[in-house]
């Protein structure tokens, strides 16, 4: 009885020990790309501009159709709960308060946020974990090319430019969406409605959303490339770390989501 | 007898993989020009020894001096300057699998040098001929056969003109045939380019083929490091079952085994 709790107190133990560890490993990824960005070209190993490009393109231009329909859809969904649940009140024009802050500050960044770890973040984990079963990582290694500078710093600069641009996107279509049902349900003009939205909206509302999909970024391309380094043992092993980075990286954006907001609003 | 200038210098190599050691205190050197084979069954700690030479790995104890630097105690900027003199071909050819075989030998120069394109399109085709890969250089890895790959690699290694060129087990998992053409073409690059050669592998026939020296290993141990003719008249008892592929005559140790078992 004693040794079995004992067991399950040197597993916990050793789970926490294991994800500390882990959480040091991509900061320290997150400080080493932060200074081959800054610091490569004088180390004569500079971010390569065409990968940054790449990886632009790849994670942020080819996610704006998912993007922009899905913040849609997600505005039309808010406009619809926020006037079913202000109609008991009788106060449903003022569900534009309610969509204007809703999408700015949390679910345009959260839906981009979301998308990308499931597009990019799986790639990410993906590309890294398959360059690490064929020994891709240590030929770069012996070849005198750092892989964090190769692998990591040219998604995290292209992900902290690409996502507060979907984020703002998002922004647009969320309110777009919600402004169209309210034309249909409540027959208010597009043009009253957005004229309402800039009543209610400050920049700090939007900021912060952009912030959020900074962070966010970082999350995405960190817990990614950490989880492809970590592969072990061959194709499966490449597939396990892909699922645990789409699982790990939304679960840490909706957490890190809330924390952030949790700050920012005392 | 007059020594070479030694380009490889091990001393007192001890490494360990987690608690288990697994060198223990390796010595040997490798002098400029020769083709130097390290031979030894799986588990005696070649690949090991491999990944320590090529500093991918921290050694506990010792020092490694590759062409006069003590890689152990190197900072990261020096080491990436000697990498820049050392070649590499990993024993799957590690070629990168998103680039063509061009890319992929033009890969060290668009790197570390600032040449145009079309030098380095030139520089890195002459090297793609030399390794018989000429008009293959659009192709990707995945469409290459395996000897196809190891020559790949191989011109990716010397991209650099290197002084130094490492190779893990050339000839796993190719035919005789094609095996013994790249042993040839080892030999002719070495001849072309004046390099000194570092070479891993478990087959006895490629290495006694291609040896100026062996370093025999086994168990972590050296057991023997001289030239082709001393290491095949070696009066070792372990070296010479491990030449004639005799099982190893381990005695066995009853209380141990039986632990092991009930553990």
């Amino acid at each position: 009885m004693l040794s079995r709790a004992q067991n399950l107190l040197a597993r916990t133990g050793r789970g926490t020990a294991a994800s500390v560890a882990e959480l040091g490993y991509q900061s320290s990824l997150f400080a080493q790309s932060i200074v081959w960005i800054c610091a490569g070209a004088w180390r004569r190993q500079p971010v390569r501009l065409h990968q940054v490009v790449n990886q632009m393109t790849v994670t942020g231009l080819q996610a704006v159709p998912i993007v922009a329909v899905l913040a849609f859809v997600i505005g039309l969904m808010l406009a619809m709960q926020g006037i079913h649940t202000l109609r008991a009140f009788g106060a449903e024009s003022q569900v534009v308060v309610g969509i204007a802050f809703a999408i700015t500050r949390e679910f345009a960044p959260l839906i981009t946020g979301i998308l990308v770890a499931g597009r990019s973040g799986s790639a990410l984990a993906a590309q890294v974990g398959s360059m690490r079963i064929s020994q891709e990582i240590d030929a770069l290694r012996v070849l005198g090319v750092h892989p964090v500078r190769y692998l990591v710093a040219p998604p995290l600069l292209a992900m902290l430019v690409m996502l507060p641009c979907l984020a703002i996107l998002a922004d647009v279509l969320g309110l777009l969406g919600g402004g169209l049902l309210c034309k249909l349900e409540l027959q208010m003009s597009l043009r009253s409605y957005f004229e309402r939205v800039r009543e209610v909206l400050e920049m700090g509302d939007v900021l912060q959303g952009v912030l959020k999909s900074l962070l966010f970024a970082v999350i995405v391309t960190l817990v990614g490339v950490s989880n492809g380094f970590a592969v072990r043992g061959g194709a499966e092993g490449v597939g396990r770390a892909t699922t645990r980075a789409v699982v790990q990286s939304i679960s840490y954006i909706i957490v890190a989501d809330m924390l952030f907001t949790f700050f920012l609003n005392r | 007898m007059s020594h070479a200038a030694e380009v490889i210098r091990v001393r007192d190599l001890v490494t360990h993989y987690g608690d288990t050691e697994i060198l223990h205190g390796v010595n040997f050197s490798v002098r400029a020009g020769e083709v130097m084979v390290i031979m030894g069954g799986s588990g005696s700690g070649k690949s090991t020894l491999l990944r320590h030479l090529l500093g991918l790995e921290e050694p506990t104890g010792g020092t490694i001096e590759i062409l006069g630097q003590d890689i152990t105690q190197l900072s990261a900027s020096a080491m990436y300057a000697l990498r820049k003199r050392i070649g590499v071909s990993f024993q799957g050819g590690a070629l990168f699998n998103s680039m063509t075989v061009a890319e992929n030998a033009e890969f060290p120069l668009r790197e570390h040098t600032d040449l145009d394109s079309q030098t380095i399109r030139i520089m890195s085709r002459i090297k793609l001929e030399l390794v018989n890969l000429g008009g293959k250089d659009h192709l990707y890895p995945a469409e290459l056969s395996g000897g196809m790959i190891k020559r790949a690699a191989l011109a990716r290694a010397v991209a650099m003109d290197p002084r130094l060129l490492f190779f893990d087990e050339p000839s796993a998992g190719l035919d005789p045939v094609v095996a013994a053409e790249l042993d040839e073409l080892i030999l002719r690059l070495r001849d072309a380019l004046q390099i000194t050669i570092v070479l891993v592998t478990h087959e006895l026939e490629s290495a006694f083929g291609i040896a100026d020296r062996i370093t025999v290993l086994d168990a972590g141990h050296i057991l023997i490091s001289d030239t082709v003719d001393a290491v095949r008249n070696s009066d070792s008892e372990r070296v010479q079952s491990l030449l004639h592929r005799r099982a190893g005559s381990g005695v066995l140790d009853g209380a141990a085994y039986l632990q092991r078992l009930t553990r």
